[in-house]
């Protein structure tokens, strides 16, 4: 048999999330599961095919929708195999995201997917305003505060979240993510943000970088 | 340095030459404020949109104040919604949003019923404000009506993450909600139109290769552009909110749109080789980082943006997104201004 993990893999398990074929994505994460543990199968398969579709729609040629379902289907298959309480679950500090006074869901449930497909498991705090918001995070002792908004206005009151979190004691980092700051390259370290990610598998990779970080 | 000519061309001549790919006397600016009208009148948002009259005079107040080629009657993007029963939230530093969605199930769709555009207040307002602005400027100036594309408005409606489950999982009902949708956008255009609206702005972010597949975009939202579109009675403008346009702008050019929007992350050289003598370009100036621009930024993105897509006509500038965001100072879109003026005479400099 073919081995699924690997870059051929990749790319076929790519062109099926593209073309939304449920079974065929299916079918190669039963093949690749029978060829490698369940956390090779994310590290290997799952992210490598999400990244790719990420620098495909930086690149123009996937589309949102795609991306959206792509990440969708892969939280499905992940959550089947790799249950939130499996003790194979990437062990990590807390994690949260949230939509910071913003009523665009679409960016957050795309990383939260991306993420949770990923191997790691966090909090969704849905749609929150900033007094809301600094008391979670502070209450939850989150260390890691993904913030997704659309509007301009959400992305410039990150900068009051910071402050919040500063008062409280929080040393969360916050990674930002969402159109304001991908049209205005800067804007992540005027409101004072630790990262952005520019698409869900950038996030996906800035809060890997932590996590190597932190344990190294 | 270009010497600065007096301009010998009404805003109206300047953008019709233009759309005819042609070139006019200097390259025609539309500076999409709808916000900034608010801060005109020292009055909040919320009641700025709450009167045609304000909107007016808003609308009239920036055009002499900035000196630009359009008035812009749009209120806000989620009046559609407003209209079909939705709710609108206001912000003291942002553009209304919609609510909570009004298609929550199935049958929400099956029982949706586009709305009475004379029996609707929100809408009537609209029809109101550029009838008053018509009464304004005649025909000097042109006046851009608005209308959210059938394709797009789901996202009001209805949330983005369960439209696009229901694009990909329920084409009966998908088909149901563009019929009705169809059926409001024209009418609703061509009420517009015949208020006085010079040309209809057809938003159509969804439709953006950013957003949606080029292959499911020729299935869905081309084809309902092409319909309605073919009955709007007066000249379309297809505006994709900041989204790219590169691999669809013949697409787009087929539906009978006159006009594109080019989006700031793209190659506006690239664009405007590609829309040649086809389809106008409008666009691309970043709205977002146009925020924190000094002059001399705002001169040179002006300059820059003339060089890459002016020569020939066929192409006015603006922002890229369609609405210019209410922290964007007074001071830039001077700059913005008067760089149209020095570097946009025609013939062009260099």
């Amino acid at each position: 048999m073919e081995r699924i993990i690997s870059d051929k893999g990749v790319e076929a398990f790519t062109a099926n999330l593209l073309a939304l074929d449920r079974l065929a994505v299916d079918r190669t994460m039963e093949q690749a599961r029978n060829q490698a543990g369940s956390l090779q199968v994310v590290d290997r398969l799952v992210v490598p095919a999400l990244e790719k579709i990420g620098r495909g729609w930086e690149e123009g040629t996937v589309a949102l929708a795609q991306v959206y379902m792509a990440g969708r289907m892969c939280e499905e298959l992940v959550d089947r195999f790799l249950p939130p309480s499996s003790s194979e679950r990437t062990s990590q500090p807390k994690m949260a995201i949230a939509l910071l006074d913003d009523y665009h869901s679409l960016g957050k449930i795309i990383v939260y997917s991306a993420l949770r497909a990923s191997g790691y498991e966090l909090e969704d705090y849905g749609r929150l305003t900033v007094p809301e918001l600094v008391q979670r995070v502070c209450a939850d002792s989150v260390r890691f505060i993904l913030i997704s908004t659309l509007m301009l206005r959400s992305a410039l009151q990150v900068k009051e979240v910071r402050q919040g979190l500063e008062e409280c004691g929080s040393k969360a980092k916050i990674i930002v993510g969402g159109a304001p700051f991908r049209f205005d390259s800067v804007l992540w370290q005027e409101v004072g943000a630790d990262g952005m990610g520019g698409d869900a598998a950038e996030a996906v990779r800035l809060v890997k970088g932590y996590m190597e970080v932190r344990h190294a | 340095m270009p010497e600065i000519m007096p301009e010998t061309m009404t805003s109206m001549e300047r953008v019709l030459t233009t759309l005819s790919h042609k070139e006019p006397d200097r390259v025609p600016l539309f500076l999409l404020l709808t916000m900034h009208g608010a801060a005109e009148l020292g009055c909040s948002i919320e009641e700025y949109f709450s009167k045609a009259e304000h909107v007016v005079e808003g609308q009239l107040l920036m055009l002499k104040k900035y000196r630009h080629d359009c008035l812009f009657p749009f209120f806000y993007a989620p009046l559609e919604v407003e209209a079909f029963g939705g709710e609108v939230l206001y912000f003291e530093d942002g553009p209304p949003n919609s609510g909570i969605p009004i298609i929550v199930t199935p049958s929400d769709i099956d029982g949706l019923v586009a709305p009475v555009v004379d029996d609707t207040p929100c809408l009537f307002k609209v029809l109101q404000a550029i009838r008053m602005l018509k009464q304004e400027v005649a025909d000097a100036v042109p006046i851009i009506g608005v209308v959210m594309s059938p394709f797009s408005l789901p996202v009001m409606q209805m949330g983005f993450p369960a439209y696009i489950e229901l694009m990909y999982d329920s084409p009966e009902l998908f088909a149901e909600l563009m019929r009705v949708n169809s059926e409001f956008c024209t009418t609703w255009a061509n009420a517009q139109l015949k208020a006085g609206a010079t040309a209809i702005c057809y938003f159509d972010p969804i439709s953006s290769p950013t957003m949606t597949a080029r292959d499911m975009y020729l299935d869905t939202g081309k084809m309902i552009a092409n319909e309605v579109i073919s009955q709007i009675n007066g000249p379309v403008a297809t505006h994709l909110a900041s989204g790219n346009c590169l691999s669809i702008i013949d697409d787009v050019a087929e539906t009978g749109s006159a006009v594109i929007s080019a989006s700031s992350m793209e190659d506006l050289a690239l664009v405007k080789e590609a829309c040649q003598g086809k389809i106008s370009i409008l666009g691309n100036l970043n709205g977002i980082e146009m925020r924190r621009w000094t002059a001399q930024q705002a001169e040179e993105r002006v300059r820059q943006a003339i060089q890459d897509a002016a020569s020939g006509g066929g192409f006015i500038l603006s922002d890229n997104h369609g609405e210019i965001p209410c922290q964007v100072q007074e001071e830039t879109l001077l700059s913005i201004a008067a760089a149209v003026r020095k570097w946009g005479r025609y013939p062009l400099a260099g």
